[in-house]
């Protein structure tokens, strides 16, 4: 159900941004990728987000179905962490005729988070399986949390330093009301993707889980 | 025993190991000047003296996080090598005292590292500033409170000291900027205070997790 409204939702969006919403002054044509690339990365907070406090639960409650959550959590904001960067840098190709670019405070710090969360990677198949590395991800994975709002902090006081000039891009502002329709539009669609992607990929992790101990079990 | 007692106790137990054994300053304050001497061939000469300071500036704060992370490789050795974790997870203290003693002795192996590393610099580069000394005391706080966690976490791995610049660099991202900031612009003042909030966050979270990571 889930995936099926993520599907029309981001469709729909997608037919919005293209025949609906009329062309951004300045932007042009090219603004539309915003539709995709501002949702997308919003996801992929919400699902670190869900990550962590799916960790913080695991700590709390010592449940071991917490560590599969979180760590699908983890996946899921991961790949679509690096959607954010794909998206962003393509917009920054087609906005400054570079692939990248440090003014862009949104790709930098999604460049942490994507180091951040390989590390996260790297750790727990550095671990053996079992409550100690169920307990060590999880307070890696919140550290990740608390390091999102450092970084963008960090970023903006980088900026000032190292970029004097700062390149706007003012698609934030004043957005009109079929922009910002579109806009939810598209969130939702990629919200409810995530979550259908989240279900099934936690379905399938689970199934495994099963199959190993069955095995296990049988052996 | 009060709280204080234990962690004066754990502290003083790192700090003489390190005074018997000798293994890790000694390897910091080598390492840091040999970074530096490396990075003199990085700067180009001829450059204006603002441009020199600014990029000196930057290539202190590179030898400072990558010596601190060759002292956190070897912060929990002693305890993962002879099995000396065990004891002090089943000591009847606090396991926050044990992350609380253990940054405490990284921040006074760094500070024995600077306490070379800057008059280094000062020597190779440029002159060091008041900004300069404060973002460094600031920026080891950070350094070790995160670290420590870290150190831990790593230590609990099968690639150990493999794992620990991965788990720290993209955490160490914050520290350099706040410290480069203090280093090189006019106005240090609000680089100082976001380092000092970093401290506070990350001490805080670090102090309330290091029990998850000990305990078996």
């Amino acid at each position: 159900m889930l995936a099926l409204a993520g599907v029309v939702l981001l469709v729909t969006g997608v037919v919005m941004a293209f025949y609906w919403v009329p062309m951004a002054p300045g932007e042009g044509f090219r603004q539309r990728i915003f539709y995709i690339h501002v949702p997308v990365a919003l996801t992929a907070y919400a699902c670190f987000a869900w990550g962590a406090w799916k960790a913080l639960r695991l700590l709390w409650k010592r449940e071991e179905r917490y560590d599969l959550e979180s760590y699908t959590a983890v996946h899921m904001g991961t790949i679509f962490g690096v959607l954010t960067l794909v998206t962003g840098s393509i917009w920054a190709r087609t906005s400054w005729g570079v692939w990248w670019s440090w003014g862009d405070r949104q790709l930098v710090l999604f460049l942490i988070l994507f180091l951040f969360y390989c590390a996260y990677f790297m750790l727990r198949y550095a671990v053996e399986p079992g409550p100690r590395r169920e307990r060590l991800s999880a307070v890696y994975a919140l550290l990740g949390v608390v390091l999102i709002p450092v970084s963008f902090l960090a970023i903006r006081l980088a900026e000032s330093l190292i970029h004097p000039t700062v390149f706007t891009r003012d698609v934030n502002e004043n957005l009109t009301s079929s922009q910002l329709g579109t806009f939810i539009v598209c969130l939702a669609g990629t919200l409810c993707l995530a979550g259908a992607l989240y279900k099934i990929e936690l379905t399938g992790k689970r199934l495994d889980r099963q199959l190993r101990e069955l095995r296990r079990a049988l052996a | 025993m009060t709280y204080l007692q234990d962690v004066a106790v754990l502290t003083r137990k790192d700090l003489l190991l390190e005074l018997r054994a000798r293994e890790t300053v000694p390897a910091m304050l080598l390492f840091v000047v040999s970074a530096l001497v490396v990075f003199h061939f990085v700067v180009p000469s001829g450059l204006s003296e603002e441009t020199e300071r600014i990029v000196s500036g930057g290539l202190l704060w590179v030898a400072i996080v990558l010596t601190a992370i060759l002292g956190l490789t070897r912060a929990f050795a002693a305890e993962r090598d002879e099995g000396l974790l065990d004891g002090l997870v089943m000591a009847p203290c606090d396991r926050s005292a044990i992350w609380l003693a253990k940054t405490l002795s990284v921040i006074a192996f760094l500070l024995l590292a600077e306490i070379i590393a800057l008059p280094a610099f000062a020597l190779f580069f440029t002159s060091v500033d008041a900004a300069t000394v404060g973002a460094v005391l600031l920026a080891n706080v950070g350094i070790a409170a995160v670290g420590s966690l870290l150190a831990a976490i790593a230590a609990a791995s099968r690639t150990r000291e493999l794992l620990l610049p991965l788990l720290f660099l993209p955490l160490a991202i914050p520290i350099v900027v706040g410290g480069v900031g203090a280093t090189a612009a006019d106005d240090p003042s609000r680089y100082l205070w976001f380092l000092g909030l970093y401290d506070a966050i990350f001490a805080i979270i670090s102090w309330a997790s290091f029990e998850y990571v000990v305990t078996e």
